[in-house]
């Protein structure tokens, strides 16, 4: 009896302490990848090459040369400035969000309160499937097929620019803003449908005056988390956007993000060196930003999973 | 007359938002569509079970899949076992309000939301630098091999990747046990541990098992975490130590993708290459929610 008891609790501080695992995980990962970006900060050796103010501030590169933003690390002179890359990122991510969130918010309309029970048994788990296609899988379809279409279509001068790698990236993140929309709105109290219906609007009406509505919290958590997910994809946005570091707000001309930046030019760097460290800066910030947005959009859903439990 | 206006109104806003849905399906059924049209042709016995050949254009992919399976493998086995003992703890020991169980719970979504090229750097910066640098100072006098892109520390990374899925997965699980099992468990004079190693644990096996499917068919897609951390383009032979570098199929895809001279002459070895690795992540996930639906509706 005393020896089952002493197993019993050793089980019980074993599994805590395996539980721990999962804070050491995040834990380590933002140590290990900060670690590596310090050097900026205070290794003689890499701010002789770079500082933190070249990769903000535009600069001049030659002498009497117009300042400008530029990210060459290969070149002769290399050139860290981030905005290129920081407004690529935030460009592919907001076309992507433009494909995707319409779509997806529509189609959760209709599978809440248009489709029936037995169409809902198909939309749902396509969806979940497409969730499942490996990213590098949808990357080759940008590339290879829609990369194609759309410049037969509209005449591109970039084969490979921000709307193309931001409707591959709006392929990932439709299961996301679908799935999270769908709850919300199935969340949405029946009585304000019963109500709405009652005093004589149409379920048309009903669905957009009234059920929209009550469900934005929701969709705009969503959408948040939408964000989070499209700016920190890599594969996609590697394969189709054609990887040009061009500070431009249009968006068909090539652009380079975070993600693919760190992908494309970690295997060459040497290791510690001023490139190394301004890649893994870059995964720091990639990792800060991407953690608040997860967490903006994770307190919403958690909100509203707490007033569904108090309404049913 | 206002009764037909209604209807029209509801028909023309239910057209809408379901062209919505079917835009959705449609862009699911190309993107499946295209890749089995164009990489059907190509997949044969010879195409999974041979080597690469004359440059990449002739030949088959056999390391690659064989680098992928063993690379999802060495993964299930890490990440199982603590990914399970974690959802034990979060389900059935902890104080759902202490500050250490949601700490715990906080750090798994967190970990959920991490892009999968940060856990990449990771790896470098963690495993291969950190872990493995040392493990060559103190044992190799320095000799590089463990401090190295290798397929254990790729697997390494894919399993804390992957943690989350397991744990959320196992967490579902645990919770269609009824309470009953567990008090009649207590009451008839096991510990705590024996009721839910002995009693627990066997009927939430099917519900741990979708969470493992799930775990490898996320694991055998995700390409970018093990860009640096160990996969290679091409091998002479296959990877037969924990220090050995691989070929994976998603690297493959990639690398085939972009870097080809020919892009022609690697087409068809390019689709039948995706086509491979999106069967794979296709059946698992198909697998995995028909067993989950199934075991929700039983439970529910």
């Amino acid at each position: 009896m005393a020896r089952r008891r002493l197993i019993n609790r050793l089980a019980a501080w074993t599994i805590a302490a395996v539980a721990f695992s999962a804070i050491a995980a995040v834990a380590l990962i933002f140590l290990f990848v900060v670690r590596e970006a310090v050097p900026l900060f205070n290794s003689a050796e890499v701010r002789e090459e770079v500082t933190p103010a070249q990769m903000v501030m535009p600069q001049a590169w030659k002498e009497g040369a117009e300042p400008s933003f530029s990210w060459q690390p290969a070149s002769k002179v290399p050139k860290y400035s981030l905005a290129p890359l920081v407004a690529g990122t935030f460009k592919v991510t907001i076309v992507a969000l433009l494909f995707a969130v319409p779509l997806a918010v529509f189609a959760a309309l209709f599978s809440a309160e248009f489709a029936s029970s037995r169409l809902r048994e198909i939309v749902k788990p396509a969806i979940e499937l497409l969730a499942g296609i490996p990213s590098v899988v949808l990357g080759f379809f940008a590339l290879m097929v829609l990369a194609t279409f759309f410049q037969d279509t509209f005449g591109f001068h970039f084969r490979l620019n921000a709307i193309v790698a931001g409707a591959g990236l709006g392929l990932t993140i439709i299961p996301v803003v679908y799935t999270v929309s769908e709850d919300a709105l199935t969340a949405v109290p029946r009585a304000y449908r019963e109500a709405s219906l009652a005093l004589g609007a149409s379920r048309a009406r009903t669905a957009w005056s009234i059920v929209l509505p009550a469900a934005s919290p929701g969709i705009f958590a969503a959408v948040v988390l939408g964000f989070g997910r499209a700016m920190g994809e890599t594969m996609i946005v590697l394969m189709a956007s054609g990887n040009a570091a061009i500070l431009s707000a249009d968006p068909t001309v090539s652009v380079r993000t975070i993600p693919a930046t760190i992908a494309a030019e970690m295997g060459e760097v040497v290791v510690g060196g001023a490139h190394w460290s301004v890649l893994f800066f870059l995964g720091s910030l990639l990792f800060l930003v991407t953690l608040s947005f997860n967490g903006l959009g994770g307190w919403y859903v958690a909100r509203l999973r707490r007033k569904i439990g108090g309404t049913a | 007359m206002r009764f037909s206006a209604h209807q029209r109104a509801n028909a023309a806003f239910a057209g809408l938002t379901g062209s919505a849905a079917l835009v959705i399906l449609l862009a699911l059924a190309v993107i499946l569509g295209d890749v089995a049209v164009n990489g059907f042709p190509r997949f044969s016995w010879e195409f999974v079970s041979q080597s690469p050949s004359e440059g990449m254009t002739a030949g088959g992919i056999f390391p690659a899949i064989f680098g992928t399976v063993l690379l999802v493998l060495l993964m299930t086995v890490a990440v199982i076992p603590v990914g399970v003992i974690t959802a034990i703890y979060l389900f059935e020991y902890a104080r759902q309000e202490s500050l250490f169980a949601r700490a715990v719970r906080s750090a798994v979504y967190n970990l959920a939301g991490v892009p999968s090229i940060v856990f990449g750097l990771f790896g470098v910066g963690f495993f291969i630098q950190f872990v493995g640098g040392n493990i060559d100072r103190f044992f190799y006098d320095g000799r590089v091999l463990w401090g190295q892109p290798a397929i254990l520390w790729a697997s390494l990374t894919l399993a804390v990747l992957t943690l989350p899925v397991v744990i959320v997965t196992t967490e579902e699980a645990l919770r269609t046990v009824p309470r009953e099992h567990r008090e009649a468990a207590l009451a008839l004079g096991s510990t705590k541990f024996e009721a839910i190693f002995k009693i627990v644990l066997p009927q939430a096996l099917p519900g741990i098992l979708t969470g493992a499917i799930l775990a490898v068919a996320r694991g055998a897609g995700e390409t970018a975490p093990i860009l640096f951390t160990g996969a290679a383009y091409f091998l002479p032979h296959l990877p037969t130590r924990a220090y050995d570098q691989f070929m994976h199929l998603g690297y493959h895809v990639y690398v085939l993708a972009t870097q080809s001279p020919d892009i022609e002459a690697t087409k068809p070895i390019l689709y039948g290459t995706v086509l491979v690795l999106l069967l794979v992540t296709v059946i698992l996930n198909f697998l995995a929610i028909t067993l989950r639906s199934r075991l929700r509706r039983k439970f529910a």
